[in-house]
């Protein structure tokens, strides 16, 4: 590993050894560098984890208890687009793993590929997001701020979810809470939109770095931890899926 | 005997601090400002928690001058509730979560395991800016008029029926969390991946071991805490309604959410402060700490059942019967390894050869107030008597006697022990023995008697209490000039020391430990090669035998 | 010094494969349908009543919200073990994950601990 000498005292006295310009002089070798700082990373996200686990106990509970309101307001929530983002983000996952295959591989146009792929997919992403959001204020569900229980006290008086799964008019007091459901809605989802744009931002970064071959000389760590964080985004995606989308479409 | 002590200096007519150290190496604020160096950040750090200290124990004094009469005689009541809820975040937040580990942790554990850096010496300086900008907002607080509702935020009251700076607190400690997040999550990354060769984890000194459990607790502790301020923070100004019981929340959400922090965070405190206990005992007797593996593995087994304990905050606030007995129970085990602790400290002493410069004083007291402390945290553990003690003076004295007496004095312990390594300079030993004696005093007439009060009934956060209590009230005010005296001195004399002190050596304790083993103050790298490790922790022949090489090649 | 130093790449580059195992693309793709399988599962599945089981009275369990809830978690561990490669690292990188779990139910567990039992009265 270096040169070395023994001294009496039992200490060994390092050579100034070569090692790689990304290395950072407080490290003894590049691998004790990507191990560092890829745990670090997993440390980051045990975080993550920790944050978003607020959002889910009140959900837990609040759907505990209000579960009719949950159903109803589930409902008013598009399936369809539902699904396609879940896959927009299942997918965006495959190129950011491939990115950081690339990266190992030292294929620096495959990198700036699958990255731009990735980008191009957590703008999607964001772009179904917001039009789902827009319908939602459109029909006043926006609660705090544009937001109407007509729906939920009379199902019928929104023919094209009405035709789809036939609710019964929800009592005044249970009507009410469909707006828990829906802050609720807004809180999970917007919190895991800010991540996504975090993530977008930093992959606009790493694009621009790839196009200068940063992460193709053997230092993939950026590129790795990186997806790290994207893959978990992706999995606060997975658990909210089904508990807002799919509570119960029969 | 008595007047035995253990430190051994270099001969003052000749000694000069190293030319070539960390406070040297470069001049000039941004040298400061964008520094990575570990021991730079822990300067940083040291005299910000300070600087918040004195705003934060400037508070309490106004608390006890108001506690003299028993009407609201020097402010309002609502002006009592800001003062009181400002001592508390200051003190928790500011002080006590950062104390050891952003200070003497920062500064000590890469020496301790024989590493050049922290491994994220930029996320290192960012957790300093963060914590710089959360106290700057703290301050703002205040300056805007302050928030009422306690440290603890409770719910509704927070959310609902006030309308002090909730919001701005809450952001403040939102961010003061991610700072101590980051500490955390640098130290275990440090631990783990950057000992030195041969540092196998059970060669560790007990100190890091206590600061790798506080990680973790901080790592896995703190966001909870984040999300729930955002919670609350949209509560108020968007009205969500999970704390609102008419939009069908509950407020016992906030609580629960709250205190999944708030208990482990408890532990972060303490737990740092008792690595430096295991330290300071076993140098200062001159003995390994006894039963190395049960102080370590207690460490670990504190962080983790800390985190299954938090309803014992909550047992009048409305949980169910059946929750209040499990997190009792649970309670009850916690207390533990927390003992365990105690009785291998004592036994390291047992026929130790015992000396009694300052760290070793204010260690003494650590063992004595925490041990009071914590066994009256078995009453508040035990639901029956907890009905009765809680929301009174009993808990502000048990939590006073866990964090001050036992914390507190542990930072005092820590930053005494290793004022030489860091300044290169000892401290006058004779004035502050008397401190820690003068605080000693001052802590037990200040808090004891509220161990009475909170018996005979008087309740917490009131400025106007029943006029029988104003006796023992007054006993402790008077106990608190005292123990601002003993709090005030170090300031002084650590200050004097920088410039007068004795030049201290190597290792003036003739400690074990890696960071002994190097110059005084460190080098910036420093090491000037890495150690590369063959003995135990608290290895004492060891040091004998290189002491006996060194005098052996120098002559 | 130059052997040395051709040496010590060949090393670097060894234990670059040894340590950090590369994926091939081919897993991910497989891991990519089988995601995109379980998605038009889980939709599939919340069309359809799946019935309940009444463990005892007033305590029931739906069998729709444990099924999405597994199908969820399946494709949770594969994204963890292929996507963020962690069936090919340390022990202490799994360890920490697990950990992370762990906590996060104890969170969500113990807090439920008091919301379930609220109903059954004071003692």
């Amino acid at each position: 590993m270096s040169d070395s000498t023994s001294t009496a005292s039992g200490v060994i006295a390092e050579v100034h050894h070569e090692h790689p310009s990304y290395q950072r002089h407080h490290f003894e070798t590049v691998d004790q560098q990507f191990d560092a700082t890829n745990f670090a990373m997993w440390l980051f996200l045990l975080t993550e984890i920790m944050f978003f686990g607020g959002l889910f106990t009140a959900y837990m509970i609040m759907r505990n208890w209000y579960y009719p309101a949950f159903v109803e307001g589930s409902h008013q929530l598009n399936v369809g687009w539902g699904t396609a983002n879940t896959a927009v983000l299942i997918l965006s996952s495959f190129t950011m793993a491939m990115s950081v295959w690339s990266a190992e591989m030292r294929k620096k146009g495959m990198l700036i590929l699958f990255l731009s792929l990735t980008w191009i997919l957590g703008l999607a992403f964001l772009g179904i997001k917001s039009i789902e959001y827009h319908e939602k204020w459109v029909k006043h569900h926006v609660p705090g701020l544009h937001w109407s229980e007509s729906s939920f006290l009379n199902p019928a008086s929104d023919p094209e979810v009405y035709k789809e799964y036939h609710d019964k008019p929800l009592a005044p007091d249970m009507a009410q809470k469909t707006a828990e459901y829906f802050f609720l809605y807004f809180a999970m989802t917007g919190m895991h939109a800010l991540h996504m744009i975090i993530g977008i931002s930093l992959l606009t970064f790493m694009i621009f770095r790839a196009r200068q071959g940063a992460y193709t000389t053997g230092h993939v760590t950026y590129v790795e931890n990186f997806g790290l964080y994207w893959h978990f985004v992706d999995i606060v995606w997975i658990f909210l899926f089904p508990l807002l989308y799919l509570i119960s479409r029969y | 005997m008595s007047a035995a002590t253990i430190v051994s200096l270099p001969d003052q007519s000749t000694a000069t601090i190293p030319k070539m150290n960390f406070l040297s190496k470069e001049n000039g604020l941004l040298s400061w400002l964008l520094t990575g160096d570990h021991k730079r950040i822990a300067t940083l750090y040291l005299i910000s928690i300070t600087f918040f200290f004195f705003i934060g124990g400037s508070l309490a004094g106004l608390i006890r001058l108001e506690l003299l009469t028993p009407q609201t005689s020097l402010m309002a009541a609502d002006t009592y509730n800001k003062v009181f809820t400002m001592h508390g975040v200051i003190m928790v937040f500011l002080f006590l979560v950062p104390s050891v580990p952003a200070t003497i942790g920062n500064f000590v554990i890469p020496l301790m395991v024989g590493a050049r850096d922290l491994a994220l010496p930029k996320i290192n300086l960012l957790s300093w800016y963060l914590y710089v900008i959360a106290g700057v907002m703290v301050i703002y607080t205040m300056a805007a008029g302050g928030v009422d509702t306690g440290w603890t935020f409770t719910s509704p009251l927070s959310t609902h029926y006030l309308n002090t700076h909730v919001i701005s607190t809450g952001l403040a400690i939102f961010v003061a969390g991610f700072s101590s997040i980051f500490t955390g999550l640098n130290f275990i990354v440090t631990i783990h991946k950057m000992r030195a060769p041969g540092m196998t984890w059970f060669r560790l000194p007990l100190f890091v071991w206590s600061n790798y459990a506080a990680s973790i607790l901080m790592v896995l502790g703190t966001p909870v805490l984040a999300i729930t301020l955002v919670l609350v923070v949209l509560e108020r100004t968007v009205h969500i309604g999970v704390f609102d019981p008419a939009y069908g929340g509950d407020p016992i959400l906030f609580q629960h959410l709250f205190w999944f922090y708030s208990h482990p965070a408890v532990y972060i405190m303490i737990l740092p402060g008792m690595g430096v206990i295991s330290e300071v005992v076993s140098t200062f007797s001159r003995k390994r700490v006894f039963g190395y593996t049960a102080v370590a593995f207690s460490s670990v087994a504190i962080a983790v059942f800390g985190f299954f304990v938090w309803a014992h905050h909550m047992f009048i606030m409305g949980i169910s019967n059946y929750a209040a007995l499990v997190f009792s129970l649970l309670t009850m085990l916690v207390a533990v390894p927390s003992a365990i602790k105690i009785f291998n400290w004592a036994f390291t002493l047992y026929k130790g050869s015992i000396t009694f410069e300052t760290p070793m004083l204010y260690a003494f007291g650590f063992m004595g107030l925490f041990t009071i402390g914590g066994m009256t945290g078995v009453f508040l553990g035990s639901t029956g008597t907890d009905i009765h003690l809680t929301e009174t003076y009993f808990i502000v004295a048990h939590f006073h006697f866990v964090m001050v007496g036992g914390m507190l004095m542990a930072f005092l312990s820590g930053i005494h022990f290793w004022w030489p390594k860091w300044t290169g300079r000892m401290y006058p030993e004779k004035i502050s023995q008397f401190a820690a004696v003068v605080t000693f005093i001052g802590f037990n007439f200040t808090f004891f008697p509220q161990f009475i009060l909170g018996t005979l009934g008087m309740p917490r956060r009131y400025a106007a209490y029943p006029p029988e209590f104003q006796a023992l009230n007054v006993f402790s005010t008077a106990g608190a000039t005292i123990l601002g005296v003993g709090y005030l001195l170090p300031i002084l004399y650590l200050t004097w020391s920088l410039k007068y002190g004795e030049i201290a050596g190597n290792n003036p304790w003739q400690a074990t430990g890696l960071e002994w083993q190097t110059q005084s103050p460190p080098l910036t790298e420093n090491f000037p090669e890495i150690p590369i490790v063959d003995h135990e922790a608290y290895d004492y022949e060891w040091l004998e035998r290189q002491q006996e090489k060194e005098v052996a090649s120098v002559g | 010094m130059s052997e040395h130093n051709q040496q010590d790449q060949h090393n670097q580059h060894d234990e670059h494969d040894q340590e950090h195992h590369i994926v091939s693309p081919v897993i991910y793709g497989t891991i990519l349908l089988a995601l995109l399988i379980f998605t038009g599962l889980t939709v599939w599945m919340s069309f359809i009543d799946l019935g309940a089981w009444q463990i005892a009275p007033g305590l029931t369990l739906f069998w729709n919200p444990v099924v999405a809830l597994a199908i969820a978690c399946t494709k949770m561990t594969l994204v963890v073990l292929f996507f963020m490669h962690v069936k090919y690292t340390t022990k202490l990188t799994k360890l920490t994950v697990a950990s992370g779990f762990f906590v996060f139910i104890v969170l969500i567990g113990m807090t439920m601990t008091d919301y379930f039992t609220r109903a059954w009265g004071r003692w």
